[in-house]
């Protein structure tokens, strides 16, 4: 059953990518103002909404299993943050592609451009101190505070960005002000749908990865005490 | 009380040692002279990163004194003890982090004339103004910094772990703080500014005591 959601959720996702990149490369209007570089738009802004999605799951499994102690919430958490990490990473690698096409440059230390680095480094940490900690339930709870405490940090990067003498050079938002003309939002939110399947689909796969080991490391501790 | 205590003998144990703040003390000085090597400035572009300059000092100060802080306790099994006693986690956590305050907050009042002097900085004019985002900006460092110290307690390579996971997490304050400081040795901080630094130490301090006896408990 297990494999079958994996498989139909990545299919599915791979299929609407697909078909979202034939939309974004050959059907969609070109922007007025950027030239072809815009397109990258449709893998950026989808990329960084899922991984918030997937950070988002990340700190709610992490209050789950400190309030229940049960390790699937762990491997939820973990399974979440490796998924979100890696979407961080297309979304600033993406980023970074069109600064270099529109601005000239690969990073400008602008403000949205910050936050995500600071994601990314954060839970980097996170997925840094995992392997260092070999009781599973010690490293458990600390994964799970670090995933907390990384949370509560995003709302306080978001305001030091804004202060008066910090740079900002982002295109202004687009989305929430009705600025994305309306032929452009059916492969956006494809985008989005596509890359949450995927993002799933992995998810799962970890999660089963998870508990193997799990499993592997108690049988393991069983036999240590014969 | 209970907090107070804490506080009390890990200073007690510090002023009889002074291992954390010798250490800390003339690795900032070393860092103030590196920088001085590092980028030969004019006096506008001294000004310019003043604030930079004296923050990344005090964040690496900060890391060695909090690091400290709880593995201090590992030798002789005093953790399990402390954490044992009648004193609430939260007491143990707050005793701490009022001890690491109070230490860094020292090596920096001991640097900052340092500063002034190799920098050729006039500081002491915003004294006060200064001393409030020190204040402020050095308890963001303490309490998320102790309360890290106590989750990398038990980790393999703690002195490697602590750093990696903690200045991350501080960046966004001391963001706040470079500006604001920047802006005070310039004579033009928008002192408004300090919202931030109150918002981050509001929110990490009530997030670790609220966490910390996970933490403690493992």
């Amino acid at each position: 059953m297990r494999e079958k959601i994996v498989y139909g959720l990545g299919v599915l996702g791979t299929l609407l990518l697909l078909w979202n990149f034939y939309t974004i490369f050959l059907v969609i209007p070109i922007d007025a103002l950027q030239g072809h570089i815009f397109r990258i738009i449709f893998i950026h802004v989808p990329a960084a909404i899922t991984a918030f999605v997937f950070y988002g799951i990340a700190v709610l499994a992490s209050i789950a299993f400190l309030v229940t102690k049960n390790f699937d919430w762990d491997s939820m958490a973990v399974s979440a943050v490796e998924v979100g990490t890696m979407f961080t990473l297309v979304n600033l690698a993406t980023g970074s592609i069109w600064a270099r096409v529109e601005w000239g440059i690969w990073w400008a230390w602008d403000a949205r451009m910050t936050t995500q680095l600071m994601l990314f480094l954060l839970y980097l940490g996170y997925l840094l101190m995992r392997p260092a900690v070999t009781e599973p339930t010690q490293r458990a709870t600390m994964s799970a505070i670090l995933s907390i405490f990384a949370a509560a940090d995003i709302p306080v990067v978001v305001m030091a960005i804004r202060l008066h003498n910090v740079r900002t050079q982002h295109p202004g938002p687009v989305l929430e002000t009705g600025g994305l003309a309306p032929v452009y939002w059916p492969p956006f939110l494809i985008g989005i749908a596509a890359f949450l399947l995927l993002g799933s689909a992995m998810m799962v796969v970890r999660l089963h990865q998870e508990s193997s080991s799990r499993e592997i490391d108690s049988l393991r501790q069983e036999l240590h005490a014969i | 009380m209970a907090a107070l205590a804490i506080a009390g003998k890990d200073l007690r144990t510090e002023w009889r040692t002074k291992e954390s703040i010798n250490a800390s003390v003339s690795f900032s000085w070393v860092i103030l002279v590196l920088f001085s090597f590092a980028f030969d400035l004019d006096r506008e572009e001294k000004l310019a990163l003043s604030g930079g300059l004296l923050w990344l000092v005090y964040a690496f100060a900060g890391a060695l004194i909090v690091n400290r802080s709880f593995a201090r306790e590992v030798p002789n099994d005093c953790l399990d003890v402390l954490v044992a006693s009648p004193a609430p986690g939260w007491a143990i956590f707050l005793g701490k982090a009022v001890a690491c305050f109070a230490l860094l907050m020292t090596v920096e009042l001991i640097s900052l004339p340092v500063f002034g002097l190799f920098y050729n900085i006039n500081w002491t004019a915003a004294f006060f103004p200064l001393l409030l985002v020190i204040a402020l900006a050095t308890w963001g460092i303490t309490v998320v910094g102790t309360a890290f110290s106590a989750v990398t307690v038990n980790v393999r390579l703690r002195e490697l772990m602590l750093p990696v996971l903690l200045y991350p997490l501080l960046i966004p304050m001391l963001i706040g703080a470079m500006e604001m400081t920047t802006g005070l040795l310039n004579g033009n901080a928008v002192m408004s500014d300090i919202r931030l630094l109150i918002v981050f130490d509001a929110i990490f301090t009530s997030l670790a005591i609220y966490l910390i006896d996970f933490i403690l408990v493992i």
